[in-house]
């Protein structure tokens, strides 16, 4: 599945808007994972999870800062995450399915921000790249 | 059954009151078919699906978004029982519809998308959960029928 050129123009155009609130979208990702999905939590026994703790907002930094390198890189996302892929496949070894549910946590984030820019199209080209990135990050699991 | 505390059940049923069905309904069931295009294979009788414009002024999608919403909202009114509210939907998009049920956890993510983007900071990571459990409950019950 590779991104179409509608799809990347969309995501980085967006992009400039979003990363003005990027550690802060960050943060409120996670913390709709941990209030959904709560199984999450299990790879944060060493954290502090409670909303606005400062593990909390260095974490959802670092993850929207991964998202960012990956729509600087668009056209080479594989490249742009590798380290990061090789840290997820050997080191923190999070199952693949929990890539779909942070995913989609960011996507409800950036729709209760982004309402206007968040378009039906929009939805569907940061849905995929998400994707994309998600496969990326499992790549070398086996 | 699904395992809502009084307070979600609250939260879930105040944040109801405030939905349009018919604009929400729309909404959710056109950005299905958008996001994702392979759901559109139950839907050909519905005329021009072929592009997200096509999709998002669709008549017959609109029309069917308001129904299944509408549907949906009636289960909130019985979360103690959704398998038993409903069974019959259960049984008729098995039988009838041949809809694999993950079909209904991609509607479910979807419709939370759009709460999202009609309530915003409203839709807070609380809220969010409470109706995360209830599509999950919905879809579970609607595939609860499946033989």
């Amino acid at each position: 599945m590779s991104l179409t050129k509608a799809e990347r123009t969309i995501i980085v155009s967006m992009w400039n808007k979003v990363s003005t609130q990027a550690d802060s979208i960050g943060t409120e990702a996670l913390e709709r994972l941990f209030a959904s999905y709560p199984q999450t939590k299990t790879y944060f026994p060493h954290f502090d999870l409670h909303p606005g703790s400062a593990q909390l907002r260095a974490h959802g930094s670092k993850v929207v800062a991964a998202v960012g390198d990956a729509v600087k890189s668009i056209d080479n996302i594989s490249g742009a995450l590798s380290k990061l892929s090789e840290l997820h496949a050997y080191i923190l070894r999070v199952d693949p399915v929990n890539f779909k549910l942070l995913s989609h946590c960011l996507l409800v984030t950036l729709g209760t921000r982004f309402p206007a820019d968040f378009t039906a199209e929009a939805h569907a080209a940061w849905d995929k790249f998400l994707s994309v990135v998600s496969s990326v990050l499992t790549e070398k699991y086996r | 059954m699904v395992n809502l505390t009084a307070a979600e059940k609250t939260q879930v049923t105040n944040l109801w009151g405030k939905v349009n069905v018919k604009e929400l309904g729309g909404e959710a069931l056109s950005r299905l078919l958008v996001v994702y295009p392979w759901t559109r294979r139950f839907f050909e009788h519905f005329g021009d699906l072929s592009t997200a414009e096509a999709v998002l002024h669709n008549a017959k999608v609109l029309a069917h978004g308001e129904k299944v919403l509408t549907s949906f909202g009636e289960g909130l009114k019985h979360l103690d029982n959704l398998k038993g509210t409903f069974a019959d939907l259960s049984e008729l998009h098995c039988d009838k519809l041949h809809v694999d049920p993950e079909n209904f956890r991609l509607l479910g993510n979807v419709l939370v998308i759009v709460l999202a983007r009609h309530f915003g900071k409203e839709f807070t990571p609380d809220v969010q959960a409470a109706y995360e459990k209830v599509v999950a409950g919905v879809a579970n019950a609607l595939a609860h029928k499946y033989h």
